[in-house]
């Protein structure tokens, strides 16, 4: 029995230093040196500063952007606080959220159905994607915006949409701040 | 007794009234905490009863219930009482049989003294003369006569008792019908085999058998189960702006507890122990009717189990330069004065062959020689010759002693006889070999069908014989057995159940001699003959009346029943409560929630009956199934797969569909007479 | 639901069915300890850790001895992560310098979380954990807790496996052997496999990234509520920043789903793109959840000498598991009917169905897998909100976790889960074929039906009395955040899921409180060891039974037949436990959402 507790003592802690210690600081060396740019988050440069990660969403407002999903990650696209609204789809916070992202909507696109997608939160809120419906949705207001034409949109958007993996896994998308840097490139927004 | 007595039927008039007053006296909850989920359903009774009592709510629906909660646990009692009741008819019977008799007793000196049958000890003398009954159980130590048992057996011809060897044993209560016999008593009052087995089918020393405790336990921790649910149903119904009625809660409990099996329990044990008397068999415990369902491989005696009792002369083989008149005339004298059944097969074979009659020839002429175990031979001496009969390496002996010698003819003839399974008894005249008898094992009709039936539900039958390997090994064969044990000692029987047993195999075996009582007693399932002697008798856990040694086999099916029975009433049981969930639950809710009655798959008419119909279900199906708990579920014998295939079928799948045809019926009587 | 849906589950289940037999025999060779190709390297290491905590590898222990020191060393192991939560700020690898875990209670309920494999989590890990706790403290349980769970399961099998045996192995040396063997080699090739796919692994601190477009917010007071001015107009603030949360984050999402643990490095768990980047990678870490699991089925059959027992079991398991992910597939499919002016049907160029609290890279397909999986083994991970799923699709997980989680299972938890379910059917059923009832050759007999009913007690009991308590009390119910059946649901999730040692979470329901916090971790303790002990007696008493030849006679564990048996079992079981407290949540609010009622 006191063997045993002693056993137990030292276990602890010569486990802790090889898997709690050794074992990530052996992966994040390999990590680091395999795939430098993967493992530090996919960060994206522009003129020296870091305007985001390929991965992690942000919200856009303007209308002169594709705009993201909806989040609930702090105070919308809060990556270092991920998560979703936890609503039930009977809560009438959520009816009353999605019907007034809606109303907006369907100002923008009088008559059509809005993808769903684009008035639901994503669960870690840092979504990076649309899908290409809620993209098609927003290609005349991009169009009308940066004063080019809906062809150009979609091919701006088409050079972002990633399709499924391996041609069957997960769904078609389109990284929503790859667009929208692109559209700068291509047309940038006259400074208010 | 049963073989010979018409099956009882199940709902008889004396053993329903009885049991329906123990209904009553059984109410008692000391009695009723021995068994848990019925205990429960008495306290819930208790409660509903009181709160009945002091008023308020639907009292109609309450009233309504309450009676139909304290008929669960009646009918439950009710189906105990009348597995019971059948037992206690019978030892009513017996009872009579054991009344009171004046026995003989003999005293040191000689003389004889009456007293009350119920005064004698053990280690007394008694003398039992014709027409009188045996006053206790003992042995024979002298005389021998007639005996009608059928107070015991229920048969009615009498039986021979004579002293010495395996049919010494008399049991008290038995009546001698001819001559006197001289009896050592062996039992005190109280502990006679008739108040044994009194007792034992009244089911008064009826303990829990280990697979009943299990099962008991599994019923308690399901109840616990249940009662957590629907403990906690209530705190869930008040958050959800519903709260219930305790007489809807208690009524959703006592229908989700396990209350069919639970109820029929101890009724189903009871009438296991009940069907192995009607077979004529008793058992020891309950635990050895378990057993016997477990049994794996099944040890039976050749010679009265498997074969005719006795081998017969079916042919003689003269030996060269012998005709076979004379071989037949040689043997014939040979066997005059041996009584036993190969002897007198030999006379008639010699009588119906060759048309040589029995002569009668008085001593003066010729003398016998009876069989002995140092000769192993028997015959006769004439004037001038001698012929002797017996078993090969006896016989070349005897020729060897006479300056003769075995022709090997001879020899190659006995060793066929053997390899074919029958046994060969040489016949010899002094010095000169005169030919072989060829005895054979007649194979008892359908024992071959049998031992595949048991095969089939993988139980192993190895035949126990004294012959060689040889003539085993034909009849092996020939009667279908898995294996046998030729040439077998008491001690080769014991090392053979000692080595199944090591495999972790259940062995069962008969036997009646008291060389038998050491086997008897290491075998898990040890079924005594009752011809046998009392050392076998105290050694075996069960005693079989008819002393039929085929009777195992239907030892061993009652014992699966038993089991069967159980299990199959467990799953129905479980298998119930979906639809009762269906019943209860949208009742207890669609008052509030009135889309809840999305869940009333029945369209029960309304809440009240919904609850009412489900309670009065599970009150009836238990009345419904005692039939089914005494009489046990259909047992055939097929592979384990098959018959679970086939039982969930009948008890699974069916446990989930009648009981929503069953509370759909009583929804619609009762709110057709307007009752809820 | 589409064909592409319905294929990418087939290729799933297919992957687990390819893996099973050589993660099988590979399990089987490191518990028998036979050599693997893996020797030369970690035979070594495995005779330093004996020699420097004084273990004795040739040991057999008793059940109670077992017990024992897997209780011992996740006592200890469970102090010294309490410990290190409180202490964090004060050791190294803590760029955010983040202070102590506090309150205690919330210190106290991570602790016994991780130290159970629950990993539930009543905190955000990127803003309140250190790299420290995370790596050496949490991750380090991910392992210890998968490695306990995978000893226990070995040590159940070779009491079936076992005759007139008195001991049930060395926990330490089945749990060394977890670790060596199994656990690490696996995590290290994998962390690197999901580090490919865009999982992040670093010791950095947090990134600030300059937005694209700033952002205008409305302000939120300190007591949470958003600010207006004194005419009643929102205070907008402008956000023109992002911190991006990093860390040391494959190294532990790969263990997080390789022991079924479950606890994410971010709040987010799963969804969150540096946990779960691409459908590839979400591909890998349902594999990853099964893949053990799924071996341990092979192992069973190998070990008690019976594979196509094994083989059944894993046929009950994959049934029970196609029908959950069907419920929740088509549940989620359908979309919610009270929203209207949207688009949830499923187009070429939207997946459609119900999206709040979904991915888009995971779509419904991906999104109702997920929570199938996770819940059918003690996982927890998410890739998207239980909460937000519909009542039926939501019903799924929970369903999952009440029925003990033996669908593939936790590692190890699983296996030893379902053997009890086991020895209730070979019990119940066995009754059926006229014998004592035997599993594999062992008679089951009072002592082992006591037991196991006590596992299956224990499990509704706290789940049903701490629901009870929350129901009807404001310290349960105030912490709802959706009210009606729902609410109802979250408490009933939240306790389920901490006896099932799940983790996951109806996650909307406030449990960073002192009745949450401390009745959870109650709940969790008591779901793990008090299940174990019980489990472990029963091994203990199988391996010293005498083994009976099997015959026709004897009921058989390896037919489809038993594999239905064995469903039937776990079904009604399960559901006749749960089902009233069932029809007053998601079913309730199923039926009222199709009535139109919102709360």
């Amino acid at each position: 029995m006191k063997q045993n507790l002693k056993i137990a003592i030292l276990m602890t802690l010569v486990t802790t230093v090889l898997l709690g210690i050794i074992y990530p600081l052996v992966v994040t060396g390999l990590a680091q040196v395999m795939f430098h740019d993967k493992a530090n988050g996919q960060l994206i440069t522009r003129h020296g500063e870091i305007v985001g990660s390929r991965i992690i969403g942000q919200a856009f407002a303007g209308s002169g952007y594709l705009h993201s999903r909806p989040s609930a990650a702090g105070n919308g696209y809060d990556a270092a606080n991920s998560g979703g609204t936890n609503f039930a789809p009977t809560n009438q916070k959520l009816i009353d959220r999605v019907n007034s992202d809606v109303a907006r909507l369907q100002a923008e696109n009088p008559g059509q159905p809005i993808p769903i997608d684009l008035v639901t939160t994503s669960a870690s809120g840092l979504d990076p994607d649309i899908t290409p419906a809620a993209a098609e949705f927003q290609v005349p207001r991009l169009a009308h915006e940066r004063g080019l034409g809906e062809d150009q949109v979609r091919q701006i958007i088409q050079r972002h949409t990633y399709g499924r993996q391996l041609g069957f896994l997960g769904e078609p998308r389109i990284n929503v701040l790859e667009v929208n840097l692109a559209l700068d490139d291509v047309s940038p927004l006259a400074k208010k | 007794m049963a073989s010979k007595r018409s099956k009882k039927a199940i709902w008889e008039g004396k053993i329903v009234g009885r049991a329906m007053v123990d209904s009553f006296v059984k109410l008692d909850p000391r009695h009723m905490m021995g068994n848990p989920v019925m205990f429960v359903v008495e306290v819930g009774s208790v409660i509903t009863t009181v709160l009945l009592v002091r008023g308020g709510g639907a009292f109609l629906f309450n009233l309504q219930i309450t009676l139909w909660l304290w008929f669960t646990v009646l009918f439950a009692n009710f189906a105990e009482a009348m597995a019971e009741g059948r037992g206690k008819a019978q030892a009513d019977t017996l009872r009579k049989a054991r009344s009171e008799t004046i026995a003989n007793r003999i005293l040191e000196s000689g003389q004889i003294e009456k007293i009350p049958s119920s005064n004698l000890r053990a280690g007394d003398m008694v003398k039992v003369v014709a027409g009188e009954f045996v006053p206790s159980d003992g042995e024979i130590v002298e005389g021998v006569a007639s005996v009608d048992e059928s107070a015991i057996t229920g048969e009615s011809a009498p039986v021979i008792r004579e002293a010495g060897g395996d049919r010494s044993a008399v049991t008290g209560g038995t009546r001698v019908l001819s001559d006197e016999i001289k009896v050592k008593i062996t039992s005190n009052p109280g502990e006679t085999f008739l108040d044994r087995m009194i007792a034992l089918v009244e089911g008064a020393e009826r303990q829990k058998t280990p697979n009943e405790i299990a099962l008991n336990i599994l019923l308690a921790g399901l109840t616990i189960i249940f009662l957590l649910a629907v403990v906690t149903l209530q705190p869930f119904a008040i958050y959800a702006g519903a709260p219930q009625s305790v007489f809807v809660l208690v009524s959703l409990l006592v229908c989700l507890i396990p209350t069919t099996i639970g109820g029929l329990l101890s009724a189903i044990g009871i009438a296991g122990m009940d069907r192995l008397i009607q077979h004529n068999v008793l058992a020891m415990s309950g635990r050895a009717v378990e057993a016997a369902g477990d049994v794996d491989t099944l040890l039976l005696d050749k010679t009265g189990t498997i074969t005719l009792g006795n081998r017969q002369a079916s042919e003689f083989i003269p030996a060269p330069g012998v005709s076979e008149a004379e071989m037949a005339d040689a043997s014939q004298l040979s066997s005059l004065a041996d009584e036993t059944p190969e002897g007198r097969s030999i006379v008639v074979l010699a009588k119906e062959k060759y048309g040589l009659r029995g002569r009668e020839l008085g001593p003066h002429e010729m003398e016998f020689v009876p069989f002995t175990a140092q000769t192993r031979m028997s015959g006769v001496n004439m004037s001038g010759n001698q012929i002797r009969k017996g078993a090969v390496d006896a016989i070349t002996k005897y020729l060897a002693a006479n300056g003769g010698a075995m022709p090997p003819e001879v020899q190659a003839s006995v060793e066929l006889i053997a390899r074919s399974g029958g046994t060969p008894l040489v016949v010899a005249e002094k010095q000169r070999a005169l030919g072989v008898i060829h005895l054979k094992d007649i194979v008892k009709g359908g024992m071959r069908e049998r031992f595949d039936q048991l095969r089939a539900i993988g139980i192993k039958t190895v035949m126990i014989t004294g012959d060689n390997p040889l003539t085993a090994a034909a009849i092996a064969r020939e009667a279908g057995v898995d294996d046998f044990l030729a040439e077998a000692t008491p001690k080769d029987k014991m090392d053979l159940i000692r080595r199944e047993q090591a495999q972790g195999k259940l062995v069962a075996m008969t036997g009646d001699g008291t060389n038998d009582a050491p086997a008897l007693a290491q075998a898990d399932v040890g079924v005594a003959m009752n011809t046998g002697t009392q050392a076998a008798k105290e050694a075996g856990n069960m005693v079989d009346l008819d002393s039929n040694p085929t009777k195992l086999i239907e030892v061993v099916a009652i014992g699966k029943q038993l089991l069967m029975t159980r299990g199959s009433l467990t799953t129905f049981s479980i298998a119930n409560d979906v639809a009762k969930y269906f019943a209860i639950i949208p009742a207890m809710f669609a008052g509030t929630f009135p889309v809840l009655n999305a869940l009333n798959i029945m369209h029960l008419r309304t809440p009240q009956s919904a609850i009412l119909s489900a309670v009065i279900f599970n009150a009836v199906i238990i009345i419904a199934l005692i039939p089914l708990a005494l009489r046990g579920v259909k047992y055939r014998p097929m592979s384990a797969a098959a018959l679970l295939r086939r039982n969930l079928w009948v008890y699974g799948v069916g446990g989930i569909i009648v009981p929503f045809i069953g509370i759909k019926l009583i929804d619609m009587l009762i709110t057709g007479v307007r009752l809820a | 639901m589409t064909i592409n849906g319905w294929l990418q589950i087939a290729v799933f289940l297919a992957l687990v069915l390819a893996v099973t037999k050589p993660m099988g025999i590979f399990l089987t060779h490191v518990f028998n300890r036979e050599r693997t190709f893996m020797d030369p390297v970690l035979r070594p290491l495995e005779r330093l850790l004996y020699r420097l905590t004084g273990v004795d590898e040739d040991h057999e222990m008793k059940w109670t001895e077992y017990a024992f020191a897997m209780l011992l060393f996740s006592v200890v192991s469970m102090l010294l992560l309490y410990l290190m939560q409180r202490v964090q700020g004060f050791l190294p690898f803590n760029p955010q310098k983040f202070a102590a875990v506090s309150p205690a209670h919330l210190a106290f309920n991570t602790a016994a979380s991780f130290t159970t494999n629950t990993n539930w989590q009543s905190y955000s890990g990127e803003s309140t954990m250190s790299y420290f706790t995370q790596m050496a403290g949490l991750a380090y349980h991910n392992f210890i807790s998968a490695a306990t769970g995978i000893a226990l399961a070995i040590a159940f099998v070779r009491g079936i496996a076992r005759r007139q045996m008195q001991t049930i192995g060395n926990f330490w040396v089945d749990m060394v052997r977890s670790c060596l063997w199994v656990l690490l080699p696996f995590c290290v090739v994998g962390a690197l496999v999901l580090v490919s796919q865009g999982v992040v692994q670093n010791l950095k601190p947090y990134d600030a990234v300059k937005l694209v477009e700033p952002q205008q917010v409305q302000h939120v007071n300190a007591d949470g509520k958003p600010a207006v001015d004194a005419a009643g107009k929102p205070v907008m603030d402008t956000v023109a920043t992002q911190t991006i949360a990093q860390g040391p984050v494959a190294s532990q999402e790969i263990i997080k789903e390789w022991g079924t643990n479950g606890g994410g490095f971010f709040n987010a768990n799963s969804s969150h793109p540096f946990e779960n980047p691409s459908p590839l990678s979400n591909l890998i870490e349902l594999f990853t959840i099964f893949a053990i699991s799924a071996g341990l089925t092979y192992t069973l059959g190998r070990m008690t000498g019976s594979q196509s027992h094994g083989w059944a079991v894993w046929g009950a398991m994959a049934v029970l598991f196609l029908a959950g992910v069907t419920v929740a597939y088509w549940a989620e499919a359908r979309g919610n009917p009270l929203l209207h002016g949207v688009n949830q049907q499923v187009t070429a160029t939207q997946a459609g169905g119900n999206m709040e609290g979904k991915e888009v890279r995971f779509g419904i397909t991906n999104s109702a897998l997920f929570a199938t999986v996770t819940t059918d083994a003690s996982c927890g991970a998410i890739n998207g909100w239980h909460d937000s799923f519909t009542p039926l699709g939501g019903m799924v997980p929970l369903v999952n976790i009440m029925l003990s989680e033996v669908i593939f299972g936790g590692v190890g938890a699983g296996m030893y889960g379902i053997l009890i379910y086991v020895v209730l059917a070979v019990f119940i059923a066995g009754l059926m074929v006229g014998r004592t009832p035997e599993y594999l050759g062992k008679k089951i007999e009072a002592y082992d039906v006591k037991m196991a009913m006590l596992v299956a007690l224990i499990f509704p009991l706290v789940i049903l009395v701490f629901t009870g308590f929350s129901s009807v009390n404001g310290f349960g119910t105030s912490s709802i955040t959706n009210p009606g059946p729902h609410g109802f649901t979250q408490m009933l999730y939240a306790f389920t899921s901490g006896a099932g040692n799940n983790g996951s979470a109806f996650g909307g329901l406030n449990t960073n409180t002192l009745w949450y916090n401390t009745t959870l971790g109650m709940t969790m303790l008591i779901g793990r060891f008090f299940m174990i002990i019980p489990m472990l007696a029963i091994a203990g008493n199988l391996a010293q039974k005498k083994y009976v030849p099997p015959s026709l006679g004897t009921f058989p564990v390896t037919t489809p037949l038993f594999s239905a048996l064995l469903i039937g079992v776990i079904l009604i079981v399960g559901a006749l436990t749960f089902f009233p407290a069932l029809s007053l949540g998601p079913i309730l609010e199923h039926l009222l959402m199709a009535a139109g009622k919102t709360f």
